[in-house]
Order: C-alpha cells, then sequence, then structure tokens
C-alpha cells in the first residue's frame, strides 16, 4: 500500500529537512508530485488517524504547496468539490469562496458554499498541524508571526523544538522575537545540572510575565505525598520562593486591572440597557415593562442587517445602530401614541399595558423568526483580545461596548443639554401644566421623548447582540436590572445611571470572585434594598418641587 | 364485526369522495375509535425554544403511525396542550389530558422541575409519561418512561473519554444552579475522587440561569488551566446562557485545543442558533447526533424535513429520544392489546426498538433504557464529528452507584420487587408499591 511506500520516505525525513522544505520551494520531481497526490488523496478519504498520517507526510514532501495546503486545512479553507472530488483551497468571496486548485495553485474562479465540501479536523489534528506549522512558521517573514511560534514551542519540553529554536537564535535579527527564544532557553536551564547556571536563570526569570516560568518555579516548591520538597537543593527552593514572591505580587495588580476592566465592561452593559429608561422612566414617569423587548428589537435589526449584507459584517453592525435606533424609536412612540398616553397618570395601568405590549412583542418575534434563537456573528475586529501579557489581557468586544456606552451617554447628555427638544424635554418633565402653558406641545414632546428613550434601547440591543443571545427572551433577562439601576441611580437623573451602573457592575465583579455568581448578585440585590430603605430616591435624588 | 365495518368506511372515506351521510357517519365513528395520545410540551415562554420541536416531532410520529394503519386497529389522534413553561401548570395540563382528554399516554416536559411537578399527577390518576430529555437520575416511577439519557448515559462516559483520551488531570465542573447540574456535578465529583482525582484539582462553579457576563468565572477557568496540568471543563451549563460563555473563551483566547469544554445540554437544534465561531472543536456527550451516518437516521431526517417542510432544520437527541419512547409504546400496546396502563407497563419491559445510531434499545426494568454514548467534536456548520463512542450500549442506572445515599438503591418494576427504590442492604421498598 502507500503507507509502506511512504514509511521509507518519513524515515528519510528529518526534522531538519522539514525546516528546509521551505528553501527548497521549486524543487518538484516527478516522485514529489505522486507522493504529494497519494498524501492528498489520504488526507480527502481517509478516516481520522489517516488524517493525521497524512498530515505529517505532507509536512515532510519537500513541496512548495505543503505548507499552503496545511495552513489552509487549519483555517478550514481547504475543501473538495462535490462535482469531481478535487482537492482546492478557497478564499471567502462575496457570493461564496474563489477557488485555487490545492497542487498546483492555480485560479479556478468563484463557486458556491454548497458546492464543496469541507475536510473536517478534530482537535487532536489541530493539535498537531499547529505544531508543525509553528515549526514551519519559526522562519516567516514576519517577526509577529514568529514570536507566535517560538511562544508556542516554548511550551513544548522537546528536543527538536530547543535545537530548531537555536538555529534561529542564531540568525534572528528582530530583538523581541529573541528575547522571547532567550526566555525559552532561561526556562530550561533552570532545570540544568550545573547550580549556578540556575541560580542564574531564575534570577533573570523573576523579571518576566511568563506563565512558564511561574508553573516551572511552583513546581520546584512542590512537595511530594510523602511531604518531601520535589527540590531537594534548599538555596534554589528559597530562590524560587522569592521569585514567585516577586512574579506574584505583579500578578496580583494585573488581575486587580482585570477585575477593574470587567466592573466597567458590566457596569457598561447595565447602563446601556438603563439609560433609555432613564429617559422614559426617569423623565417621563412611565413605568415600561416593554423596554426590555424594545432592546430585543434592537438586537433583532442586528441580526436582519447581518442577513442583508451577509458579506460586510463589520460595516453591518456599525449600520445596525442608527438602524436599530429608528425601527426602536418607532415602535416606542406607536406603543406611547396608542397606550400609554390614554394611561399617563395611572402607573399601575400603564404597568400592566406595557407588560402586556412586552408579551405582544416577544410573541410575535417568536412567530416571525421562530421561537429558536438566531445567530448573530461578531466581527473579527470585535473578536479575540489584546493580550498585554500572559497573565493580563482586554477583550475587544468590551472594550467596545465600554467605549460604544460613554459615545451614547454623552450624545443623549448634549441632546438633553443643548437641543429644542431637549430643553422642551426637560420642560415638561419639570412642570408638565407650566410648559403647556407657555406653548410647549406638550403631546409631541411625549412622543419625541419616549420615541428618543427606546431608540436609545434598541442601540443598546445592537451592543447586547454582541454578547448574549439573540432571542425572544432577550429583553425579559434585562429589564430587571435596567429599573435596578435606574431607581439605585435617582428616578430623573441621567448621570445618576451612569454611576450608578459602573458602582453596581463594579461591586458585582468584586464580589464575585469571593461570593461566586450566584450569591455575588443576591448580595448586590440585598444591598439595594437596604440602601433604599435609607434614601428612597436613590444616589441623586432630584431637587426642587418637581421631584414632589 | 362492527369495527371492521367502520374501518372500512374509514378507508374509503380515504380513499375516494362518497356520499355526505357517509362522511358523517364516518367522522363520528372516527371521533370515538382513537386512542389519543396526549403531548405536554411549551410552546411559549422560555422553554418553547427547546419544546416545540420536540411537540413536532411527536405529531410526526403520530402521523406516521396513522400512515402504518393506526394501532389495535384505530386511529391515533394527538392532544397538544401548552403549559407555557410554567411548572404548575404543567401539572394542571397534565391532568387535564388524563381526566378531560383521557389520553393512553403523555410524551413530555423537558426541564426536570417540570417532570417533578407532572410526576405526582400521573401517579395518582395512573397515567403514562414518556420523558425525553438528558437528566440527573435518582428517580424511577412506576407510571414514567425516562428515555433520555441517564448521568451514567452521559456524564460519565464524558469524563472517562476526557481522563483515558485527552488525558486530563485537573477538572472544572460548570452548570447553572439548579436540581440537574447540581447532582449532576455531585455524581461527578464523587466519581472524579473515586478515581483518585485530588479536591484541589476540581473547580466547581454554579451561575444562576441566563446568566451574560462570564468574564470574571472564565478568567478563572484560564487561570485554573494554566498550570501545565491538561485541564477540562464539564458543562451543565444550561440552554441561553451557554452563548456568552462560549464567546467569552474565545475572546479570552481559550480554544478547544488548550481547555476544551465538554457539554452535557448543547446539540445540533442550540447550535442552530450561535455563532459556531468560537465553539469549534469543544465537545458535546449525548447518544444521538444527526450526523450519524445510517440509513435509519437519514430516513429519518428526510422525513423529518419533509414534515417541517424545511431542509435546513436539524434533528436532535430528545427527539430520538421521543422516537425511540413512542415507538416502544406502540410495540407494548400491540403486545398487550389494549392501552391499559398497567397492561402497556407490564408490556413494554424488554421490548427492543432499533434507535437510529445502529443498535437496539431496550427498556429496561427500572423505566429507563439501554442507549449508546456518543462524544462529538462541534464543526462549524453546527454539526458533530464523532470522535469516540461506547463500543455496546450502554444500560440506564436509576440511582447513581458513585452517590452514597444511592447507591445501595436499585429500579425494578418487575415482581418480586416492583419498586422503584429498593434498598438492597435492608431488602426494603421505600416508596410508592403497586
Amino acid at each position: 500500500m502507500k503507507a509502506n511506500s511512504l514509511n521509507r520516505y518519513r524515515s528519510l525525513a528529518t526534522v531538519l529537512t522539514m525546516v528546509f522544505s521551505l528553501a527548497a520551494y521549486g524543487d518538484e520531481g516527478l516522485s514529489t508530485q505522486q507522493l504529494l497526490l497519494n498524501t492528498l488523496n489520504s488526507l480527502k478519504q481517509g478516516s481520522m488517524p489517516e488524517r493525521e498520517q497524512a498530515i505529517t507526510q505532507l509536512s515532510e514532501i519537500k513541496h512548495a504547496r505543503s505548507l499552503g495546503i496545511l495552513q489552509a486545512l487549519l483555517d478550514g479553507r481547504l475543501f473538495t468539490l462535490k462535482s469531481d472530488a478535487r482537492l482546492v483551497t478557497g478564499t471567502d468571496n462575496n457570493q461564496g469562496y474563489a477557488i485555487n486548485d490545492a497542487i498546483s495553485g492555480a485560479p479556478l474562479g468563484a463557486i458556491e458554499r454548497a458546492d464543496v465540501n469541507k475536510i473536517n479536523l478534530t482537535n487532536k489534528l489541530r493539535v498537531s498541524l499547529r505544531k508543525i506549522i509553528g515549526r514551519l512558521e519559526l522562519n516567516a517573514d514576519d517577526p509577529v508571526i514568529r514570536l507566535a511560534a517560538v511562544k508556542a514551542m516554548g511550551s513544548e519540553d522537546d528536543e527538536d523544538a530547543l535545537g530548531l529554536l537555536k538555529a534561529r537564535a542564531a540568525v534572528e535579527k528582530d530583538e523581541t522575537v529573541r528575547k522571547a527564544i532567550n526566555v525559552v532557553f532561561l526556562v530550561q536551564e533552570m532545570n540544568s545540572s550545573d547550580k549556578a547556571v540556575r541560580i542564574k536563570a531564575i534570577d533573570a526569570l523573576k523579571e518576566q510575565n511568563s506563565l512558564d516560568v511561574v508553573n516551572r518555579l511552583n513546581a520546584m516548591v512542590e512537595k511530594d505525598e510523602s511531604g518531601n520538597y520535589l527540590e531537594t537543593d534548599a538555596d534554589i527552593r528559597n530562590l524560587a520562593k522569592a521569585a514567585l514572591i516577586k512574579i506574584n505580587t505583579r500578578v496580583q495588580f494585573y488581575s486587580a486591572i482585570e477585575t477593574v476592566f470587567f466592573g466597567l465592561s458590566l457596569g457598561a452593559v447595565l447602563v446601556l440597557a438603563a439609560i433609555g429608561l432613564a429617559i422614559t422612566f426617569g423623565v417621563m414617569g412611565v413605568i415600561n415593562m416593554a423596554h426590555g423587548e424594545l432592546m430585543m428589537l434592537g438586537a433583532y435589526t442586528t441580526y436582519v442587517m447581518q442577513q442583508l449584507m451577509p458579506n460586510y459584517l463589520g460595516i453591518s453592525v456599525l449600520l445596525s445602530i442608527p438602524a436599530a435606533f429608528v425601527i426602536s424609536a418607532l415602535a416606542g412612540m406607536a406603543i406611547e401614541r396608542g397606550i400609554i398616553r390614554f394611561l399617563y397618570g395611572r402607573p399601575l395601568e400603564t404597568l400592566l399595558a406595557t407588560f402586556g405590549v412586552s408579551l405582544i412583542l416577544q410573541q410575535s418575534v417568536r412567530s416571525i423568526f421562530s421561537p429558536l434563537n438566531r445567530s448573530v456573528a461578531t466581527p473579527e475586529w470585535m473578536s479575540g483580545s489584546w493580550q498585554i501579557n500572559d497573565f493580563l489581557s482586554l477583550t475587544w468586544n468590551r472594550f467596545y461596548i465600554l467605549v460604544f456606552c460613554l459615545l451614547v451617554f454623552m450624545l443623549l447628555l448634549q441632546i438633553l443639554k443643548r437641543t429644542r427638544l431637549g430643553l422642551e424635554v426637560r420642560a415638561v418633565a419639570q412642570n408638565r401644566n407650566m410648559a403647556k402653558a407657555m406653548g410647549i406641545p406638550t403631546a409631541k414632546v411625549d412622543a419625541m421623548t419616549f420615541g428618543l428613550g427606546s431608540g436609545v434601547a434598541g442601540m443598546a440591543g445592537v451592543a447586547l447582540s454582541q454578547i448574549t443571545n439573540v432571542g425572544p427572551n432577550l429583553g425579559q433577562a434585562y429589564i430587571v436590572d435596567s429599573f435596578m439601576v435606574v431607581v439605585f441611580g435617582g428616578v430623573g437623573n441621567l448621570l445618576g445611571t451612569l454611576v450608578a451602573g459602573f458602582s453596581l457592575g463594579m461591586a458585582n465583579k468584586f464580589l464575585e470572585p469571593f461570593a461566586g455568581a450566584v450569591l455575588a448578585k443576591i448580595l448586590v440585590l440585598v444591598f439595594i434594598i437596604l440602601f433604599i430603605q435609607k434614601r428612597p430616591r436613590g444616589l441623586f435624588p432630584q431637587k426642587g418641587r418637581a421631584a414632589d | 364485526m362492527f369495527t371492521i365495518i367502520l374501518r372500512k368506511f374509514v378507508a374509503k372515506r380515504l380513499l375516494a369522495p362518497i356520499s355526505i351521510a357517509a362522511i358523517v357517519f364516518a367522522s363520528a365513528a372516527h371521533a370515538e375509535e382513537t386512542i389519543k395520545v396526549g403531548v405536554l410540551h411549551s410552546l411559549s415562554g422560555t422553554m418553547a425554544i427547546s419544546e416545540t420541536t420536540l411537540k413536532d416531532t411527536m405529531l410526526m410520529l403520530i402521523d406516521e403511525q396513522n400512515k402504518k394503519g393506526g394501532l389495535l386497529g384505530k386511529k391515533l389522534e394527538a392532544v397538544v396542550v401548552d403549559p407555557a413553561s410554567n411548572w404548575p401548570l404543567f401539572a394542571e395540563k397534565a391532568r387535564e389530558l388524563l381526566t378531560k382528554d383521557k389520553v393512553a399516554a403523555i410524551f413530555g416536559c423537558w426541564t426536570s422541575v417540570s417532570r417533578k411537578s407532572v410526576l405526582p399527577v400521573v401517579e395518582e390518576l395512573n397515567g403514562l409519561l414518556f420523558y425525553p430529555v438528558q437528566f440527573e437520575g435518582e428517580e424511577s416511577s412506576k407510571n414514567v418512561f425516562y428515555t433520555g439519557a441517564a448521568p451514567n448515559q452521559q456524564a460519565i462516559p464524558a469524563v472517562d473519554y476526557l481522563m483515558n483520551d485527552l488525558k486530563v488531570k485537573r477538572w472544572v465542573l460548570a452548570g447553572t444552579d439548579y436540581v440537574y447540574p447540581r447532582t449532576t456535578n455531585k455524581i461527578l465529583e464523587a466519581y472524579l475522587k473515586a478515581k483518585g482525582v485530588s479536591p484541589k484539582d476540581i473547580m466547581i462553579n454554579y451561575t444562576p440561569f441566563g446568566h451574560s457576563d462570564w468574564q470574571s468565572i472564565v478568567a478563572d477557568i484560564k487561570k485554573f488551566g494554566s498550570t501545565g496540568k491538561k485541564t477540562a471543563v464539564v458543562s451543565t451549563i444550561n440552554g441561553d446562557a451557554n452563548i456568552p460563555f462560549y464567546k467569552e473563551l474565545g475572546n479570552q483566547s481559550i480554544s478547544a485545543e488548550k481547555i476544551p469544554v465538554i457539554a452535557f445540554s448543547v446539540g445540533e437544534e442550540e447550535l442552530s442558533g450561535m455563532d459556531t465561531k468560537p465553539l469549534v472543536g469543544h465537545l458535546a456527550a449525548w447518544n444521538y447526533f444527526m450526523s450519524v451516518d445510517t440509513t435509519k437516521n437519514a430516513a429519518f431526517i428526510t422525513q423529518w424535513h419533509d414534515f417541517i417542510k424545511n431542509p435546513k432544520r436539524v434533528t436532535n437527541d430528545p427527539m430520538e429520544a421521543h422516537y425511540i419512547g413512542f415507538n416502544m409504546w406502540v410495540k407494548a400496546v400491540e403486545k398487550a392489546g389494549t392501552t391499559d396502563p398497567d397492561a402497556v407497563q407490564k408490556a413494554i419491559i424488554g421490548i427492543e426498538f432499533p434507535n437510529l445510531t445502529g443498535g437496539a434499545s431496550k427498556m429496561l426494568p427500572n423505566h429507563y433504557i439501554s442507549k449508546p454514548v456518543l462524544i462529538g467534536e462541534i464543526q462549524d456548520d453546527g454539526q458533530f464529528i464523532t470522535v469516540w463512542q461506547t463500543n455496546k450500549l450502554v444500560d440506564g442506572d436509576a440511582w447513581s452507584d458513585y452517590l452514597p445515599e444511592s447507591k445501595n438503591i436499585i429500579a425494578d418494576w418487575t415482581p418480586p420487587i416492583s419498586c422503584g427504590n429498593f434498598n438492597t442492604k435492608t431488602k426494603k421498598c421505600s416508596g410508592l408499591t403497586p
């Protein structure tokens, strides 16, 4: 069988030839071509273990396309055509894929998504693929890729990897990559037989923010089952302990920063959810139980926008923001004109009526879109995290939501402070009759205010679609939190909402590590109940006669 | 016989247009001569997301059985009620189905709370309930048949796989805070400790329903998993909380290769509403995958697509459980020759029916069934690749052997024991006896 003849090649192929296979581009003898074809065949049809073998073989074949094919396989861009089972690599274009022949690299034009079968991978294959590609990428042109490859190889405990890194260190010009390689060597030297080398290595490494280092140091101070230290040399042990203390102070500092960030980002979500309510409930005094469903409408708008322009994920999310504002604002105005305006001054009836509206909205979404959650994709620039070091990374989606929340808040504040609508809204909120007497069309202002609050809820829905489920129940999950924030902050005060949202977010996140998520939430609720007992008007009560 | 004449009338009515009188006669007869089957799944409220599909599955199965000529010469008639994700309403609706509609059997419930709420009703009125969802076990009722997986048919094999194949040394047991995750994690914790895992290598975490802010917990998992020992998350996180969880994992760059998550509540249906990018490579343990390549499964999928008139809809594990449960009930009724609950209860034990993944599931004396266990990796099309499966069917165990309070208890509804919680030590039945 093929495998037998291949074994001969495999025994010849050492790791070194693997590295040089990149240098050997262009050397496409007939046997190599044949070998490639055979390997690709088993990649195409084989079972998972056969595929794994094929991947190893592929990395050892000196063919110009090997790395390209492996990379495509890892990225999920390696397909077989349904028509003639040809192996192709694809890149996303607007309608489907632009495909190239996997072997020759020749472009084959565009094709529908449904016309290809993807070559599937399991975790096991992905791990070995990444390892192989990492080794090939150690000599990539881009220093960022090289750095990632070095870091990945550093955590492998493997002689081959060290050999490759040594070879790389000799020619490496980029400072950061060289430092990273050096760290790997130092980590190795911690287990050296020469005590002086070990001491020097530990000394140098205690300044590093590296997880590998922490794990190795921890291993040095661990005891075995009978209570004896695994590390027999007491000097080394003490050094390791001192180094750990030093690193741990830094780790604690970073985790404090992380917790603050978590608190701010949870706060941002709370503020976003509550700020629309702060206008309708706070300024107008309407208890709108359908507020959550207005957010849900915003989230569904994002979904529809993505369906309309499936190939421009990033832009569609950005465009969803104004679209969601308009849709939710219109829905809000319809609710105000149709129902709420007949019920001003009757809070209980308003509560019941808007609760009914929320059920109607939920059920209509169920009928239109299905009761199942809808999948809203996250654009590339919003996924992943900003990796500052091994101990601190900030996720992009939360970061953008925090920024978005602050922007929305500023905008709203400006609208209320600087525009004519804002002036009228404030006038009506302070004294309806007086405002009416001054010629302000209160009915129109009511509708506009409610529309504004609802529109902001819609924008919040866009943000929520990026972090949670888009489904009929989205609104219910946030309505209680929204009311909580508004009441805590002080009814009728936007700044209060902002402060309340962020402080509740922070409180929650600082409690969570000690108390657990369930208890943290309960503690926060208990705190609010007690707080409201003491200060029924919230953090920033509205002053003056209007408040009564 | 009179019934035979009636049957001919019914058949004629289906085949050719006949006189109005006959139609009136036949449809009157039709109303009398059906066997009613209750479908008790939420069609509104939070659980509608999962349960609506099961209602449709039941309608499809009943429709199919009617095409085959019904049961005992009678047509089956589905009585669909909507308990609206409201647990007490489940009990009320079950009572209505049994007393007012006089259904022969009820197929329904999803959450354990809803089952616990229906349980006293079916026991009091001697009804039959087929429960199709994986759950925590620790229960066996004379009137309930559990066609979903018990912990030893899902959770324990999943942990075995992680331990033996992926060499996992550190464990995060993460779950939503209610009875199923709590019990399952209790069983798993006892099991892991019995296997020699030290308590400091186990992290247990509970979150409220619909939890959406996973930042700190995922950061904790990351820290827990960064000690150099292979770590895995065993997730009993329920429904809606899953998407934010997996998104956060992806954002904090925890890939399935580093820390795999094995889930017991994420199936094809749930995946169809998710952006699958951050989930690729993570695992799930079920007794059925839509991707399993058998002729029976292919036929089932085609039938489902034809029935629901949407070729994009997926099939999932609880659907297969209903498929098996319904067919077992049909076979038991045929064997008993009546729909009388006592006769069916007796007849159904030992009945075998081929499941969709190639094998024959059997109704066991403890009212659980035998099932294969499959572990799959999530692909970006929302389907699973099977990476491991048990070589034979696993018998459902009603009372876990790993919990000290239930290890001496067995369930056996055949004489001489005839008991749902029989203590093998004291030889006493502490529960309801027929």
